[in-house]
């Protein structure tokens, strides 16, 4: 009786668990379903073409791609080093009774929704920078900051207080404990942090399409407009009157899809790698 | 006891399927959504039928229409033929209203500025690049323009606002034509997009030097200087809601049975060029005989009582003898 009972109970939790990855398959097998009609037409050359003309019906990623990661990118080279400042303060450096003000003030950023930001960004960002790559970017870096700090401080946290009086014991300066007994040990869950926030980065809409210009276009300045994948999509969707435009569009979510997951197999390696079997986390 | 329980059951279902039969669903366009809202709260209270409208967009509404989801469609833009062979049957385009697409700019200190046709082409194809270029001064004697560089702003999501836009400039340029053409979105020669009317507006507002094309109500909401274009007739016309009258009046003389009409470019001294239709889509033969009616009472309503509501929400109303024309098309509905 208790064997049969365990055995539906393992049954129950496994259907739970397969349902999940099962969603995943269905939403890739939709996308691609939709955007077949695309892929046809335009093949492998979807990706390296920079025309996006829906007027004449020629399609191509890259300039999209291009400006996803490249925004992605400048938030990240923003948000790491601030974010990381801010949860170490936080986390080590700071005595002040204040601090927790502090760091509920930093969270309360990853609530503002996305279209204040935007809004924000145009009136501010926009006469600073033009709209732009640098706009887009630097609107992105301030939404990630939360995610990141928040997380990191977490992080730094729960390194046990061991590692760190041992490393104080031992005539370690500050900053040589937390080099050593901070940074090390807690470096997958740093980089755990960032990903999140790339993941963020590279699905933002909203607040993005308002600041960068709109323009599929890749210049070597970071001055010029550009345009991402989640912000053509959302623009041109609910217009694309025609088959092959909206299977584009379409086969743009694909792409966005395969960078998101592309990015976080990286990242999983980069942690297997680096922290390897020492890693506490 | 029973029997009341069950007559109370019955009665309430009859109750809820007469008043589903009384909805009708629609969806499409943005830019009329104002007064189609205004419209239907107003048919509310006057004829106690519920309409339902989604503003998706001009494309989303073609797509529902022909997959047959609602009772009628709404576009800025006609429906291709190809597109009315998908949805089977007649299809019928009824004009609601009017509307007008302003060219605005941001120079302090420049109140009035006038453009042709062969300057705004050249603006928006970025081929001049700067405020006192000799072309945009010869137009404006007397003005003081700036050195300025020229910022075009566009949208960036996909529009009938842009296809009005697109329409006008493809018929007066034939660069703009081979180049760009006509359409909800096209692949920009030149300068950055905002998403919706609101973002252009903005791009326009932050920016000094920047010009635009938007709504003539977001113009004049928020303040912005107006281009006055020069039209067919030769006259320097600014967008309002008598020019864009006007505009529907001289295109009526070539307006085709069906009304899927392009009045951009149209003759008649005080017309302004850039203004167009927009329409509610709706099948000749109707299934649903309840509906159907429902549908009718409601267009032929709104071409006559709801006509009043439009200046207030900056629409310019059919011109009268094109009411008269379309009340006939509405009244060939079967059901």
């Amino acid at each position: 009786m208790r064997k049969t009972g365990d055995a539906w109970f393992n049954l129950v939790t496994f259907l739970f668990a397969l349902s999940i990855p099962l969603l995943l398959l269905l939403l890739v097998a939709i996308l691609i379903g939709q955007a077949l009609p695309a892929i046809k037409i335009f093949g492998a050359g979807f990706i390296i073409s920079s025309s996006w003309d829906p007027v004449k019906e020629t399609f191509g990623a890259l300039p999209y791609i291009y400006g996803t990661l490249v925004s992605s990118l400048i938030a990240l080279a923003i948000a790491v080093p601030l974010g990381l400042g801010a949860a170490l303060y936080l986390a080590e450096v700071s005595r002040s009774r204040y601090k927790e003000y502090l760091a509920v003030m930093i969270e309360l950023l990853a609530a503002i929704p996305s279209i204040i930001y935007g809004l924000w960004g145009i009136f501010v960002l926009g006469p600073l920078f033009g709209l732009s790559m640098l706009s887009g970017g630097v609107i992105l870096a301030i939404m990630i900051l939360p995610t990141i700090s928040a997380i990191s401080r977490e992080v730094f946290r729960s390194v046990p207080n061991i590692l760190k009086e041992s490393a104080l014991a031992l005539g370690a300066t500050r900053w040589e404990t937390v080099k050593l007994a901070v940074f090390g040990p807690a470096r997958s869950g740093i980089l755990g942090a960032i990903i999140l926030g790339l993941g963020r980065a590279l699905g933002e809409t909203m607040a993005v399409t308002m600041v960068i210009g709109n323009r599929p276009e890749i210049s070597a300045s970071i001055f010029a407009p550009a345009y991402t994948l989640a912000s053509v999509i959302a623009n041109e969707f609910a217009e694309a009157s025609s088959d092959v435009y909206l299977s584009a569009l379409v086969e743009l979510g694909i792409i966005l899809l395969l960078i998101t997951m592309i990015v976080n197999g990286l990242a999983r390696l980069l942690i297997w790698k680096t922290v390897g079997k020492s890693n506490i986390f | 006891m029973i029997k009341k329980i069950a007559a109370l059951i019955i009665g309430l279902g009859l109750i809820s399927t007469t008043a589903l039969a009384l909805t009708l669903n629609g969806a499409g366009a943005t830019f009329p959504f104002p007064i189609y809202s205004k419209w239907i709260s107003e048919y509310h209270k006057a004829a106690g039928t519920q309409v339902n409208y989604q503003s998706i967009g001009s494309g989303g509404g073609v797509r529902q229409f022909i997959a047959g989801t609602v009772d009628f469609g709404a576009s800025d833009a006609p429906m291709t033929e190809e597109e009315m062979k998908r949805a089977g049957g007649e299809v019928l385009h009824i004009p609601t209203v009017m509307g007008a697409v302003a060219i605005s700019y941001n120079l302090p200190g420049v109140v009035e500025l006038k453009l042709d046709a062969d300057t705004l082409a050249d603006i928006f194809l970025g081929k001049i690049k700067k405020w006192n270029d000799g072309a945009i001064a010869e137009l404006n004697p007397g003005v003081n323009l700036p050195g300025k560089n020229i910022l075009v702003a566009h949208r960036s999501d996909g529009s009938g606002t842009t296809h009005i836009f697109s329409s006008y400039m493809a018929k007066i340029s034939s660069a703009w034509a081979s180049q760009v053409g006509a359409g909800k979105a096209l692949s920009w020669p030149a300068g950055v997009g905002g998403k919706g009317n609101e973002g252009v507006t903005g791009v326009i507002r932050v920016n000094q030097g920047a010009i635009g094309y938007i709504e003539l109500s977001y113009a004049m909401t928020n303040k912005l200087p107006v281009v006055a274009l020069k039209n067919r007739a030769g006259k320097f016309v600014k967008p309002s809601i008598a020019s864009t009258s006007a505009a529907a009046a001289g295109a009526l003389k070539k307006m085709p049975k069906d009304f899927r009409a392009d009045i951009t470019n149209a003759g008649g001294s005080d017309s302004y060029p850039i203004s167009g239709f927009t329409w509610l889509l709706v099948h000749k033969e109707q299934k649903d005989a309840v509906k159907g009616k429902a549908l009718v009472d409601f267009l032929k309503w709104s071409l006559s009582d709801g006509q009043k509501y439009a200046e207030a929400l900056l629409y310019s109303p059919l011109p009268e003898n094109l009411q008269a024309k379309v009340m006939d098309t509405i009244k060939s509905i079967s059901y």
